[in-house]
């Protein structure tokens, strides 16, 4: 289809162009150009990639790369796993005017913050906590424990708060399915598990990479949970980069971890959608 | 012939809702059996009570002399055809026709010579590695009868497959079908709202009404001597007139709403009733009777409309003040009558067919 830019259609655009342009590309290109200065050894601005190769020869900043990827590759599936249930049961199962009350039930607690939600989650698991609180008084333990500040925690704040982004898309690609294919399935001899592994798997396929994707993207540049759930030791990439911007003032080595981070996202990304067989356009319409 | 399906006093109750009430019924090896009724009188809810998907609330369901009661759909020896022929989107025709016998795990070979050998049957030959998008309407009503036959079911359940065609697709895949029924020799039980699919294809129609079986025979009895007020109604083109019962005995005679007096049959005990409905065909009614003829009910109609339709045309005629449609014969001897001219008319006494009820 071809259409002409009318100067009515540019009018309007003006506007949104310019808010990309200015408050997105310009500071990315800012962040670019930083990233590749450096001073040489009389301390003279000079254009280099040292803050690039830094980062591979620094065996902590690649380990921490590996483990953040590592544990958002299994936050994506976690959430998967728990989410496609929840989808399926809201959109097949039950009658549509208790799906609609479920979808809405499911939304709510994204209403509010962040933030608050992974407080909430800190109220109930810290050593003076709800959930010790009851363990103690039930006498099934006999001094608090800390729940809070490890890996296992960390995944299931990140979990927790990458749900909605998963549940979404996996709801409207489940409610697009007529459920005679589920039945001319079972009819034509297929199992249960191969229904759901033939039929209802693949036809979700678009909405579960959709959903994986970003999922995968968040909980990558998530800063706040793992900060506030996995404690000081929860080293997640995002901290390397705080750390450089704000505890070292080295704005140029940032600059170079956050463009790292965005290559080697959209690389993992690449990988995932090559081996799954999807296609980014049909995921993404 | 032996039985492959024997329904005994099936009944399936939604809540207090009756949807299938107490239907018997026996279907020959190899013949088509259809199953015509209007919308929402329970013949998708018969289907999915031997398709499996169902459990009935009452009654028996053997095929071919096993209990069929308590087996889930893939266990069955019966495949469906679905009202919306749900095919799988994302795989392509060859692995749609395929899925089924992947699944009583087949060797790959074998699957793909069979599914070859289907798609030819059903005039698709080469429409294999096609995505189902791809397909026309007529085409993806193929792929969904190959994709239930390759399967070789002991019965083929087919829903109401041509309600989404258009008129002309429609004619065709009906003779379509019914050649493929035969070739195949799978006994058929295709379920339709739409008598003319059902005479044309069936060797036995079931005609249903709320949930109950009213006749079960062959297209040519069922149109000919319908056992019940509704199935003369329903099967066929009819004039339907109230009437209230003038006489029983020597003759039936009748007084029609338009105050012409009927001499006619009565197809059911007619003792006691004082209202009937009075059923003729509108190939029933003789133009201009030869004065000789006995046993003609006689009167004069005029005409109003001609409904010209070549070999099926028809005219639009007043009798007292209810309109009626004479089917014309087709020797064009009525090539001259025109709109506003008043004709004689005549309806043996055997074509005058009487039913008890309002
Ligand atoms: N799950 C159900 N719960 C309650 N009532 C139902 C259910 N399924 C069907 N019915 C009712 O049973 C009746 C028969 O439905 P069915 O689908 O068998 O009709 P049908 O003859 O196939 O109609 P159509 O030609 O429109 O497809 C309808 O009145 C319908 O409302
Ligand atoms: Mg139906």
């Amino acid at each position: 289809m071809k259409f002409k830019l009318s100067s009515g259609l540019f009018i309007f655009l003006t506007p949104v162009l310019l808010w990309l342009f200015l408050l997105i590309v310009i500071p990315q290109i800012e962040l670019l150009l930083m990233s590749l200065r450096g001073e040489n050894n009389l301390g003279e601005p000079i254009w280099t990639f040292a803050n690039y190769l830094h980062f591979f020869t620094e065996e902590i900043y690649w380990y921490t790369f590996v483990r953040t990827a590592t544990y958002a590759i299994i936050v994506t599936v976690l959430t998967f796993i728990v989410t496609f249930p929840v989808a399926f049961y809201i959109t097949k199962v039950v009658s549509k005017r208790l799906s609609v009350f479920l979808t809405i039930l499911l939304l709510v607690p994204f209403w509010v913050s962040e933030l608050v939600r992974v407080y909430g989650w800190m109220i109930l698991l810290r050593e003076s906590g709800v959930l010790n609180h009851i363990m103690l008084s039930l006498g099934l333990i006999d001094k608090p424990v800390e729940m809070l500040y490890n890996d296992i925690s960390m995944i299931m704040g990140l979990v927790y708060t990458s749900m909605l982004f998963m549940v979404v898309p996996l709801i409207s690609s489940l409610e697009g399915m007529d459920d005679s294919l589920i039945e001319a399935a079972h009819d034509l001899g297929a199992s249960k598990w191969t229904i759901f592994t033939r039929i209802v798997i693949p036809y979700a396929a678009p909405g579960i990479t959709s959903g994986s994707i970003v999922v995968f993207m968040l909980a990558l540049g998530n800063y706040l949970t793992p900060n506030l759930m996995g404690g000081k030791n929860s080293l997640w990439f995002t901290e390397q980069i705080y750390n450089q911007f704000i505890a070292s003032f080295n704005w140029n080595q940032g600059a170079a971890f956050g463009f790292l981070l965005l290559l080697l996202s959209s690389l993992i990304i690449w990988v995932g959608l090559k081996m799954s067989k999807q296609q980014l356009g049909r995921v993404l319409s | 012939m032996p039985v492959v399906l024997d329904i005994v006093d099936l009944t399936k109750r939604f809540a207090d809702f009756v949807a299938v009430d107490n239907v018997c019924f026996q279907a020959e090896e190899g013949k088509f059996f259809s199953i015509l009724g209007p919308s929402g009188c329970g013949k998708t809810t018969l289907l999915r009570m031997i398709a499996g998907f169902l459990e009935p609330t009452s009654g028996s369901l053997q095929i071919r002399g096993k209990d069929m009661l308590g087996i889930p759909p893939n266990r069955r020896p019966v495949n469906l055809v679905f009202q919306n022929l749900a095919l799988f989107p994302m795989m392509n025709v060859a692995d749609n026709i395929g899925f089924g016998l992947k699944r009583q795990r087949c060797p790959k070979k074998e699957i793909a010579s069979k599914t070859e050998a289907m798609l030819e049957r059903v005039h698709l030959s080469g429409y294999g590695s096609k995505d189902i998008s791809q397909l026309s309407g007529g085409q993806k009503q193929r792929v969904a009868i190959a994709r239930a036959l390759v399967l070789e079911p002991s019965i083929l359940l087919l829903d109401e497959p041509l309600g989404a065609l258009d008129l002309k697709l429609r004619e065709q895949m009906k003779i379509e079908l019914k050649n493929l029924q035969r070739e195949v020799g799978t006994t058929f039980i295709y379920i339709t709202h739409d008598q003319s699919e059902a005479l044309v294809m069936s060797d036995t129609v079931a005609v249903m009404n709320a949930g109950r079986f009213e006749q079960i025979d062959t297209p040519r009895n069922l149109y000919s001597r319908p056992a019940s007020s509704f199935v003369a109604g329903f099967v066929g083109e009819t004039n339907i007139f109230a009437a209230s019962v003038e006489d029983i005995s020597p003759t039936l005679r009748l007084r029609a709403e338009n105050g012409v007096l009927f001499k006619a049959t009565a197809m059911q005990e007619m003792a006691g009733a004082k209202k009937g409905r009075l059923f003729i065909r509108p190939e029933a009614i003789i133009l201009e009777p030869d004065s000789g003829l006995d046993n003609l009910n006689r009167f004069e109609v005029t005409v109003r409309t001609i409904l010209f339709d070549g070999s099926n045309t028809k005219i639009l005629a007043m009798l007292g003040d209810r309109e009626i449609t004479v089917a014309l014969p087709q020797n064009q001897q009525f090539a001259h009558i025109t709109p506003g001219e008043t004709v004689s008319a005549g309806v043996h006494i055997d074509a005058c067919k009487c039913y008890p009820g309002e």
